[in-house]
This record gives structure tokens, C-alpha cells and sequence, in this order.
């Protein structure tokens, strides 16, 4: 086994948040810094994500996938991060062990002096959701479809169902009839749709393709490849409608049905989970509840903007730096409560003011003409307005505390309320 | 004649439900926009509706089979399978970079098609 390596810090992934987390550690100092990717190549599902849309806020224009990730591969080419391609990282313990693992070095240790967890997420699959029926070839993730179709160049079916309206899935609906399959219908659970309003325009209305909401897939009809499937309108419990089932002949099952935080990792170092995110508990500058390891995009939570993936890349990078560089002491933190109308806030936990921080939520139910607020007691530290605010779509406050003192304040509350004028 | 087109406004969360009424082609109003961005979105898509075209090519001799492209600009929509079917039967050797033109001059749109991203050869991979 070689030698033990102990660089400033590991960034594992090298997706949109590795990349950025990686330059922001490097350009805050850190001299050997050490981005893991267990694929072939930088961007994570970024190569994959042809469509544009990407950077409106990051660049001012938007960019295609690739795009977005070719500008941070770039940048990094001119530094002296280390990236190591093809391989794996097979354990992470809470005193920031890592143990990875290649076809050049076999095992790896290494003892960092930081830790980034940028790993991004996963998609739901069908056992997620509990399809019943047989189980044949031809059920497919959104995400899985676009890897073949976009970049193995290989078509999964030619007559499509997909069910669920994540934005993945309308844009695999627009790229799998512009690549010759038919695409009988979108089938949404919800009565509204969970992607944007921009690619329900572009991928589903502009190709007259279908979308039917409060509706759901009952059953799926095999046994060897996908014949059909059964859906069926659902009520509001979300039950299906008796009378109502519709068969529908496929090859395709596609899937587009949410994402999760991908943290295996992170319970292998005993990191404190948020159940409601599903990934780690942060604090304002994207460090989790342990010492030294931090975490940022999709890891924890799923963010529907790249943009924002990058910024809290960002502040985790910096974070890692000045962990290593200062060293200072953890402050016992200030929990960060969602409030009326709140699902939930990140970071999650704040130990210092000393810095504006930026609190990214999602909220609950749609409501219109809003007012967003984060308070610590009586006192406002931050607030905005919106005309309107939904869950597909993450909202975010900055807020500061004039002096950066935090003597007193026991814990912040995240609200949105009706604005008043 | 005088008729009535919708529209869902795609600038903000608000989605504003838009209805543009027009006579013989002349645009005469767009009602249920809470603000100007979403008459001129009505406009837009009732007089000239443009989408940028992304897909993928061949690419010979590459670390990928496929280069993913994209149009530098937006392009008639009603161009837009045309544009795709055309740059299907389009291969380009590796090594390729980002930017680089791929077709130009899209179906005469004066529109460029570009690659977007950096693939290498085979050969040159690590």
C-alpha cells in the first residue's frame, strides 16, 4: 500500500459543485487541494444536459450543460488542484479518513485536513414509488435516458409514456421526439406541474405533446420489454379514480419522479442529517455537524438551479480554506427554524454573523404577493418581497446582523406572509 | 378577422396567463400580463417565436461517440426539426473545441451551429 497522503483538502466529486468548491479552496489559499471523480471525465450530469438554460445568473447568458461545465474545467486547468479521474471513494470516517480506490493505485488513504462532500444526487427510481405490475425492460429514469440518448448515442424506446413532471422529464420529452420516438403523454400525480413553466412551454406545448395532471400510472404491463402501461386519474388523496384507467400501449416507461441527496458517504462519517432535505445539516459557511467536513450542492439539497449549486459550492470552498488556514475554534451554533409557509431553510444552522449569509428555502404551498423574512427575536436581519413564490422554485433572503455580534440571539426563523401593502 | 391566442408568460414564477388579440396578423392587445415583460413575451410568440436548437453530432475518433451543439442563437421554431434532422447526419473528427463551428449558416438563418464543449482524441486522453 503507498504512503498516506495528506493533502489541505479533498473534494469529492467533480461535478458543478466539485469543480467550484475545488476553485474556491484553491483561490482562498489552499496549496494542494485534491478533487476525486470516479468518472472519466470533469462536470458530473453536466455533459449530459445538452439543452440550454444554464448560467443566467452565474454568467448573465445562458449556457447548454457542457457549456456551463467547460468554463470551470477550463479555470481549473490553471490551477494546481489535483484531479483524480476513475476513481471511487469508498469511505469517509468522522476524523475525515478517506479511503479511495482505482485500476492505477489500487487502495488510496488519505488524511485531509478538510473535507468537501460534493456528490450530488440520485434519481427516484421506480421502487421509490411503488409501480405495480411486472417488472420488464424498458422502465427508465429521465436522467438514465438522457446518459443514452445524449451521450452513448443509443435510443431506449420509440413509443414513450413518461410519468412525472420534473423538469428532466420534459426535457427528455422534447429531445426524445426530436430524435424520432413518439411521446404519448406526461402523467403527473400533482395537480400542478413540478417543472418550470419555460419547458412546459417549450418541451411539451411547442411539440403538442400532452401533459395530464392529477393522473398516475397503476400498472405495467410486461413480462420481458414494456407492452404498455395502465394509468388511471387520481383523487385528492392522490387515490386513483375508479373507472377512469386508460391502457396505453409502450415500450417505454420513463420516469422523472424527483431526485435525492447522495449520501452514503456522509452517513459513513456520521454526519447529522435534516430529514426533510435528506442531506446534511450545514452551517453558513456549508460546514456539517462535523469538524472539518463540508458540503455543498446537490448533496444537500436538491437545488433546481445549477447557478445556486455553484454559489453554495462557493462559500463551502471558502469555508474549507479558512478552516485549514485560521483554525479557529467551532462556535456552538443558532438553529435556523422554517417558519410559516417554510419547508425548509439552508444552511440550517448559523455559528457566525460575521458575514452576509444567504438563506435559500422552498416553501410549501404557491402564494402570491409575499413578504420574506428572516428574524432572530423580535429584530428582522433580512427581507425581501415576491409576487410569487412555489415549490419548484427556491427562494432565498440575504440576511446580515449589523456588527456581526450574535450574543443573545437563541435561534432564526425563516418566514413568508402575506404582504401587508 | 379578429381572433384570440393564449399564452403562458415564461419570464417569471407568476406564469401570467396571457390572451393576445389580434385582426389579420396586427397585433391589438395582450390582456392578463402583470407587467410589460409578458406583452412583449405575447408578442414574441404570436409574431416571430424563436428557441435556441441544441442536439448532438458524431464525433470520430473521440473519448464520446457524441458532440454535443447547440445554435449560437435562436431560430424560427417552426425550423427547429428540420435544423435537428439536418445536423443528424453531420460527423466531425475529434479533437474538437468549444465554440468551434460545426455548420454555419443553419437552413439559411445566418445562424451558426457550434460545438459546445472540448472533446479529445482517444489517443490524447490522459
Amino acid at each position: 500500500m503507498s504512503k498516506v497522503r495528506r493533502p489541505d483538502c479533498v473534494v469529492i466529486g467533480g461535478g458543478p459543485a466539485g469543480l467550484a468548491a475545488a476553485l474556491a479552496a484553491s483561490s482562498a489559499g489552499l496549496d494542494d487541494v485534491l478533487l476525486i471523480e470516479r468518472d472519466i471525465e470533469l462536470g458530473g450530469i453536466l455533459p449530459q444536459c445538452i439543452h440550454d438554460g444554464f448560467g443566467s445568473i452565474v454568467f448573465k447568458e445562458t449556457l447548454t450543460g457542457p457549456q456551463y461545465a467547460q468554463r470551470y474545467v477550463d479555470e481549473l486547468a490553471r490551477t494546481n488542484v489535483e484531479v483524480m479521474l476513475e476513481t471511487i471513494v469508498l469511505d469517509l470516517a468522522p476524523d475525515r479518513r478517506i479511503t479511495a480506490m482505482n485500476s492505477r493505485d489500487g487502495l488510496v488513504d488519505i488524511e485531509p485536513r478538510s473535507v468537501i462532500l460534493a456528490m450530488g444526487c440520485r434519481e427516484r427510481t421506480r421502487h421509490q414509488v411503488l409501480l405495480p405490475g411486472y417488472r420488464p425492460a424498458g422502465v427508465i429514469t429521465a436522467g438514465a435516458a438522457q446518459r443514452y440518448i445524449n451521450i452513448e448515442g443509443l435510443m431506449p424506446g420509440g413509443k414513450v409514456v413518461i410519468l412525472g413532471s420534473g423538469d428532466i422529464g420534459l426535457i427528455m420529452a422534447r429531445r426524445f421526439t426530436l430524435e424520432g420516438a413518439t411521446v404519448e403523454g406526461v402523467y403527473e400525480i400533482l395537480d400542478h406541474p413540478g417543472g418550470l413553466t419555460r419547458n412546459i412551454v417549450q418541451c411539451l406545448n411547442d411539440f403538442e405533446i400532452p401533459l395530464h395532471l392529477s393522473h398516475t400510472v397503476t400498472f405495467i404491463h410486461g413480462p420481458g420489454r414494456v407492452e404498455g402501461v395502465t394509468v388511471a386519474a387520481v383523487d385528492r388523496e392522490r387515490l386513483p379514480v375508479p373507472g377512469s384507467e386508460r391502457h396505453i400501449p409502450c415500450d417505454t416507461l420513463m420516469l422523472s419522479v424527483g431526485l435525492i441527496p447522495e449520501n452514503e458517504l456522509s452517513k459513513r462519517a456520521d454526519l447529522r442529517l435534516d430529514p426533510v432535505t435528506a442531506g446534511p445539516l450545514v452551517d453558513e459557511r456549508m460546514e456539517t455537524s462535523v469538524d472539518g467536513i463540508f458540503a455543498c450542492g446537490n448533496v444537500v439539497n436538491v437545488y433546481d438551479l445549477v447557478d445556486y449549486v455553484t454559489h453554495s459550492a462557493e462559500i463551502a470552498g471558502r469555508g474549507a480554506a479558512e478552516r485549514v488556514l485560521e483554525g479557529r475554534p467551532r462556535k456552538a451554533p443558532v438553529t435556523v427554524v422554517p417558519g410559516r409557509n417554510v419547508k425548509y431553510v439552508v444552511p440550517q444552522l448559523v455559528r457566525s454573523f460575521e458575514r452576509d449569509i444567504d438563506f435559500y428555502f422552498r416553501v410549501e404551498h404557491p402564494e402570491k404577493a409575499v413578504r420574506m423574512t428572516v428574524k432572530a427575536g423580535g429584530e428582522t436581519l433580512g427581507r425581501r418581497k415576491a409576487k410569487m413564490v412555489h415549490p419548484p422554485e427556491m427562494a432565498m433572503i440575504p440576511a446580515s446582523v449589523p456588527g456581526g455580534g450574535s450574543e443573545g440571539v437563541r435561534e432564526l426563523v425563516v418566514e413568508v406572509a402575506p404582504d401587508a401593502e | 378577422m379578429r381572433s384570440s391566442h393564449e399564452f403562458t408568460c415564461i419570464n417569471c414564477p407568476l406564469s401570467c396567463p396571457l390572451e393576445l388579440v389580434e385582426e389579420d396578423g396586427r397585433v391589438l392587445e395582450v390582456k392578463g400580463a402583470e407587467c410589460r415583460l409578458g406583452e412583449k413575451y405575447a408578442e414574441a410568440e404570436f409574431t416571430d417565436p424563436r428557441r435556441v436548437v441544441t442536439t448532438t453530432v458524431t464525433v470520430r475518433n473521440g473519448t464520446l461517440p457524441l458532440l454535443p451543439v447547440r445554435s449560437t442563437e435562436a431560430i424560427p421554431r417552426r425550423l427547429v426539426r428540420e435544423a435537428v434532422e439536418s445536423l443528424a447526419s453531420i460527423a466531425v473528427e475529434a479533437p474538437v473545441k468549444e465554440g468551434q463551428v460545426i455548420l454555419a449558416d443553419l437552413l439559411g438563418t445566418g445562424v451558426d451551429v457550434v460545438s459546445s464543449r472540448d472533446l479529445n482524441t482517444l489517443s490524447g486522453h490522459k
